[in-house]
């Protein structure tokens, strides 16, 4: 799939009136099927609970006295099915709480405001896309007249249909695409420490010249900010080692972090020098 | 000191970008945390005013951030930060109820003034196959069954004696506020209208087959009770609701021919823009149907047991049928002629 090999393949341009390109990131596939699944636990939960109640109404009160409950079921079980993806997301958040858990919303594919008929027709579409055929397997298992060939139809027709997102670019299913919407990741970072501010006594002791700080480039710089964040032992002095390796220092394993740190420190200083002036130095291989 | 003169220069000015900045950054996520659980009626005067403004700020932090820092941390929170703010302040630009009014008053005549055509098609099917449906319950009996499923006949079949299928006409019996057969017979609908809309995306096909369908049950049910005489009774007793309840299934029908015959001709819109603009519309008017529907299914569990006169079940249905005839189509005259 193309998704796992190139992430950059899911980031689409929203541009704000104010001029600026937010790069938003489309949810893959799987991230979807994990909200939807998430949503039918949820609604499958409520309706058992429901039922559950009704069934000691039921037992508690004579027949009579329960059908005001019986109909109240009905409805209540009719709307769990129909409204809760469409209330949810014409909320403010414009996401299910299934899509709330994976960090996921629905937006306006024309990036303008997300309007109310958008999410229905989005919805009502779910409609054929997953409940018919199944609701056609279960009726007819339930009337013990399931065969083969219309359990097989009914798969592959449910198959057909939820696996319509993984054929085309944007990852729309049939409801997205009628309802000119996509559905966008909204992850939420923790505004984390700057590490060139970090105060390392141990990394004051090393210097790096002009050549040394010229061996690596944007990518690797990156690399090695995850890499500090990450703060894994192992993974630092294996860092710090390659990197001694190739700028001809000689670092102590015990010394790794702040060798990292130090590293990363007067090579984000010197990338940013040379950005001001105009120099973007993407990679190593760049000059 | 080795490195090239300014290094460290930058490196201060970076800093302190970040450090005078980030007050406002953490000001704009806690706001929006904020109204993002609650309504924007819990913010203060001040704090209103501050969130575009805030948000203005995080946008011209990032693009700075873009332009000259390298901290892909800071450039992933900044981001994120902003496209909360985005998805906030242009999001959602009315209120809930400014919506609802919004959708009665405007958006739901207008989409169903917007469906006249098909709608009138869906009307017409619906017609062509009630006739059908008589006429071939009239040459043999057997397609009754075929027609109409068992749950839905309610015990009536063409074997039915006159007497019995008067009796599920008037007999007012139980008289519950509204039987679960009532509330079963709403969601049944409502799932046909559903249907009708959701599958038209195939070339309008299925929406025209299930608009038929619809028609003959129709035109089956009611030759069962013309051979017996009961013609006339039959259509007050359908009336009644019918008129609300046809009206609805055919505007579904219509709503789903709209998004079929759009995807198959576009016109001069791309196929995708028009599926997008046609599944709009179509969706407005389905929410209209299903509150048609409720309506429907209010006026059969309520009217049909306790109203028993044909005259008065007559001018209900008739007169439910003017007025939503009225709002779709006339209402708008109304309007601009105090306006």
């Amino acid at each position: 799939m193309a998704t796992a090999r190139n992430p950059a393949a899911l980031i689409r341009p929203l541009i704000t009136p104010e001029g600026v390109d937010l790069r938003v990131k489309l949810a893959d596939a799987g991230t979807r099927a994990s909200a939807f699944l998430l949503d039918v636990v949820i609604i499958v939960a409520a309706a058992v609970a429901v039922t559950l109640v009704v069934i000691f109404g039921l037992g508690g009160l004579g027949v009579k006295e329960a059908e005001p409950l019986f109909i109240v079921w009905i409805i209540f079980i009719f709307l769990l099915r129909n409204v809760y993806f469409i209330a949810f997301e014409a909320g403010r958040r414009a996401a299910t709480p299934g899509k709330r858990i994976v960090g996921v919303r629905v937006a306006s594919r024309s990036g303008a405001g997300l309007t109310i008929d958008q999410v229905i027709a989005r919805n009502l579409m779910r409609e054929i896309e997953v409940f018919l055929p199944l609701s056609i397997i279960a009726a007819r298992g339930g009337a013990g007249v399931a065969d083969t060939l219309s359990t097989i139809f009914g798969l592959v027709w449910a198959l057909l249909f939820s696996l319509f997102l993984l054929f085309n670019r944007d990852r729309l299913r049939i409801g997205d695409l009628l309802a000119g919407t996509w559905v966008v990741e909204t992850p939420k970072f923790k505004l984390v420490e700057d590490l060139s501010q970090r105060k390392d006594p141990v990394a004051k002791r090393f210097h790096f010249s002009p050549a040394q700080l010229d061996a690596y480039g944007i990518a690797e710089l990156h690399k090695l900010e995850e890499v500090l964040h990450r703060d894994d032992y192992f993974a630092m002095k294996a860092v710090a080692e390659t990197i001694g390796h190739k700028i001809g220092a000689k670092i102590e394993p015990i010394d790794s972090r702040a060798f990292l740190t130090a590293y990363y420190g007067d090579l984000r200083a010197h990338l940013e020098r040379k950005l001001l002036l105009g120099n973007r130095k993407a990679d190593k291989h760049a000059r | 000191m080795t490195l090239p003169a300014g290094t460290d220069a930058v490196r201060q000015s970076l800093a302190s970008f970040r450090q005078e900045r980030e007050t406002d950054w953490k000001a704009f996520e806690a706001l929006l945390s904020r109204v993002e659980k609650r309504a924007p009626r819990t913010l203060s005067e001040d704090e209103l005013l501050a969130l575009p403004l805030l948000y203005r700020s995080a946008l011209s932090s990032l693009s700075v951030a873009r332009a000259t820092s390298l901290d892909s941390a800071l450039i992933a929170y900044l981001e994120a930060l902003s496209l909360r703010g985005y998805f906030y302040l242009y999001g959602a630009r009315r209120g809930l109820r400014q919506r609802v009014g919004d959708f009665f008053l405007r958006d739901w005549p207008a989409a169903i003034r917007d469906l006249w055509r098909e709608t009138w098609v869906s009307v017409t099917l619906t017609v062509v196959g009630a006739i059908a449906g008589y006429w071939l319950v009239a040459s043999d009996k057997r397609w009754f069954d075929a027609i109409i499923a068992p749950s839905l006949a309610g015990g009536r079949n063409p074997d039915s004696s006159a007497q019995v299928l008067r009796s599920v006409l008037y007999d007012g019996g139980s008289s519950h506020f509204l039987s679960g057969f009532a509330a079963y017979l709403f969601t049944h609908n409502t799932q046909v209208a559903i249907l009708a809309f959701a599958l038209g995306f195939a070339f309008a096909v299925p929406s025209v087959l299930i608009i038929l369908m619809n028609g003959c049950m129709l035109g089956a049910l009611f030759q069962v009770y013309a051979a017996k005489g009961l013609g006339f009774e039959l259509g007050g007793w359908l009336s009644i609701h019918g008129t609300t309840e046809l009206f609805a299934i055919a505007l579904a029908g219509a709503a789903g021919m709209r998004i079929g015959t759009r995807i198959a001709f576009p016109g001069e819109l791309t196929r995708m823009a028009a599926a997008a603009q046609a599944g709009r519309v179509a969706a407005t008017a389905m929410v209209g149907v299903m509150v048609m529907l409720l309506f429907a299914g209010l006026l059969e569990g309520i009217g049909r047991q306790t109203i028993t006169s044909d005259a008065t079940r007559y001018a209900i249905g008739g007169g439910m049928l003017a007025l939503w005839i009225a709002y779709f189509y006339l209402f708008r005259m109304v309007r601009h002629g105090h306006g």
